[in-house]
């Protein structure tokens, strides 16, 4: 065991990241209506409050459509840039690049509502759709990150090998790279699913009348009797974030394992 | 070889199309549009096309703009230093102490957090720190206090707090990964030349891991300024920051020219300044990759 002092930070650190998360649960288990100490008694009313709200299965159901489309949609952009940009050197890659990255440091805010303007004033009806091309945009660099990665550790003599065998460009990219990415491109859709159900901005901007799980809560804070099922609510949406990024996660170390890359960690 | 080459940039391009064509639409025809927008003239309901930098002027000479500006940029800078300065010592342990096998499985775990639900997170944050918080409740019922403690309060500490958690991933990952990259057989060539293990950090790992710490800190800087959530969650919508002025004037007032020039001097700002602060770390960032 090495670095005594620091490891304690560490560990204390790792508590204050976790902290706000850990007092979900307890309070979405708690029958009071405030969310102050000392605790009251154990309830589940909160859990089958959610499961009978109407407005909020619609948001659900918005926000899963949602999320599902920005991702496949993301994922499959991702797999031509992080193709293009790791294979191929070519013109004005650095500012191309740039670019397509550029939502990654850019306030949502900023990107937002410069798309909001130019969709009113091409007299666009806000909708699931607006959402989804907004969403698109902002999982599409976190898609080619990840996806750059993948294509990255690829041995390019077996793709070689492929041509030499008689393959076409197409069916071998489709027989030996497509396999060989696929872990990161399951790794991509997760995370991109994950950012799009969680993302509030961009849906709390384009989205219209209809609601997404993130403004659905937005709109819900300032009623303090609606809180507690709110806390539920939160406590499903972490479990399922959790879960999910473990499995894009697990897919991302398969990935490496499979081309014999070095894992260089995280996903930034 | 020339034709090889002609090949791979035809077919680079080919690549590149569709997701630069979808950037170049859904996010650069944006961009400029604005930029097009606080040039032109605001009439009732609709946009005057008329070239005007009466727009830029009265940004430029608002009081409201210059108070909300200096304080998001006032918070954003605290923000960055709070988040940096906290980082570090877990982005060093991270790359120094930790056993390699373990390290993704660090780097997984302090990752979590900023994936889940950032909304719910400022929420739990106003609901930690308020006046019959979190804090505050637990610490009357154990006897601590009598009176709840205001400094925490829906204040610029309390946002300050809020965005500096959000933002804790960002600043560790760019420094662990510097911090990965320095050579070992430098840091222990500075202790066989007789310098003190305090004198190594200061003059090896440290100037070596600064761009780690400059991109750490412009991650953290640019998104917090345009920060949206939480001034309105925990400011209570009473200490607006950039985001939601310019918010307020596009929408609430509709005034789209004035709001597309608040966005775009906001934008200029942050960029003149990440500039400098890239400029003031210029020697650090010259160092051999």
């Amino acid at each position: 065991m090495k670095g005594g002092g620091l490891r304690v930070y560490a560990v204390v650190y790792l508590l204050f990241l976790y902290a706000p998360i850990l007092l979900l649960p307890v309070f979405a288990f708690n029958s009071g209506t405030i969310i102050a100490f000392p605790l009251k008694e154990f309830t589940t009313e909160w859990f089958a409050q959610m499961w009978g709200n109407a407005s909020l299965r619609r948001a659900l159901a918005n926000s899963l459509t949602i999320a599902v489309s920005a991702s496949i949609l993301a994922t499959c952009l991702g797999i031509f840039a992080a193709r293009a940009s790791t294979r191929f050197e070519f013109p004005g890659k650095g500012p191309v690049m740039g670019l397509i990255m550029l939502p990654l440091v850019l306030p949502e805010i900023i990107v937002s509502i410069s798309l909001l303007v130019v969709l009113l004033s091409l007299g666009v009806t806000l909708s699931v759709l607006t959402v989804i091309v907004g969403h698109t945009l902002i999982c599409m660099p976190y898609a080619t990150v990840i996806l750059s990665t993948a294509f990255n550790s690829l041995d390019r003599s077996l793709e070689e090998a492929a041509y030499d065998l008689g393959e076409t460009r197409w069916s071998a990219f489709r027989l030996v790279i497509l396999p060989l990415v696929m872990p990161g491109i399951i790794s991509s859709l997760l995370m991109s699913f994950t950012i799009s159900l969680d993302e509030f901005i961009i849906a709390f901007f384009l989205a219209g009348n209809e609601p997404t799980l993130p403004t659905y809560i937005f709109s819900q804070l300032r009623f303090p009797k609606q809180i507690p099922m709110i806390m539920a609510l939160g406590t499903v949406l972490v479990v399922l974030s959790i879960l999910l990024l473990t499995i894009a996660e697990y897919f991302r170390r398969r990935g490496i394992a499979k081309t014999g890359a070095k894992d260089t960690g995280g996903f930034l | 070889m020339a034709a090889g080459n002609r090949s791979q940039a035809a077919q680079g391009l080919t690549l590149i199309a569709p997701p630069l064509a979808y950037a170049v639409l859904i996010l650069a025809a944006p961009l400029l549009t604005i930029l097009a927008y606080s040039f032109f003239k605001d009439g009732y309901l609709t946009v005057i096309r008329e070239f005007t930098l009466e727009n830029y002027r009265a940004v430029w000479s608002d009081p409201i703009f210059h108070k909300i500006m200096l304080r998001s940029l006032g918070v954003a800078a605290l923000v960055t230093l709070v988040t940096v300065v906290l980082a570090f010592p877990v982005a060093y342990f991270l790359s120094f102490a930790v056993d390699p096998r373990r390290k993704s499985m660090w780097l997984f775990l302090i990752t979590i957090p900023f994936w889940t639900s950032y909304l719910i997170r400022v929420f739990l944050w106003k609901v930690i720190l308020g006046y019959n918080g979190v804090i505050n409740s637990g610490l009357k019922s154990l006897g601590i206090i009598e009176q709840p403690l205001t400094f925490i309060l829906y204040n610029v500490n309390s946002m300050v707090i809020t965005l500096a958690h959000a933002y804790a991933p960002f600043a560790i990952l760019p420094i662990f990964i510097a911090l990965e990259k320095i050579d070992r057989s430098l840091l222990e060539a500075g202790r066989d030349l007789g310098e003190s293990r305090a004198m190594t950090f200061w003059r090896v790992t440290l100037p070596l891991a600064m761009p780690g710490v400059v991109a750490a800190a412009l991650i953290v800087f640019i998104p917090t300024i345009g920060d949206y959530v939480t001034p309105a969650l925990i400011g209570g919508g009473k200490i607006p920051m950039i985001a939601n002025m310019i918010q307020s004037q596009m929408l609430d007032q509709d005034n789209r020219p004035m709001g597309s020039a608040l966005a775009v001097t906001a934008m200029l700002i942050v960029a003149v300044l990440s500039l400098i602060f890239v400029a003031m770390n210029r020697r650090f960032l010259k160092v051999r990759q």
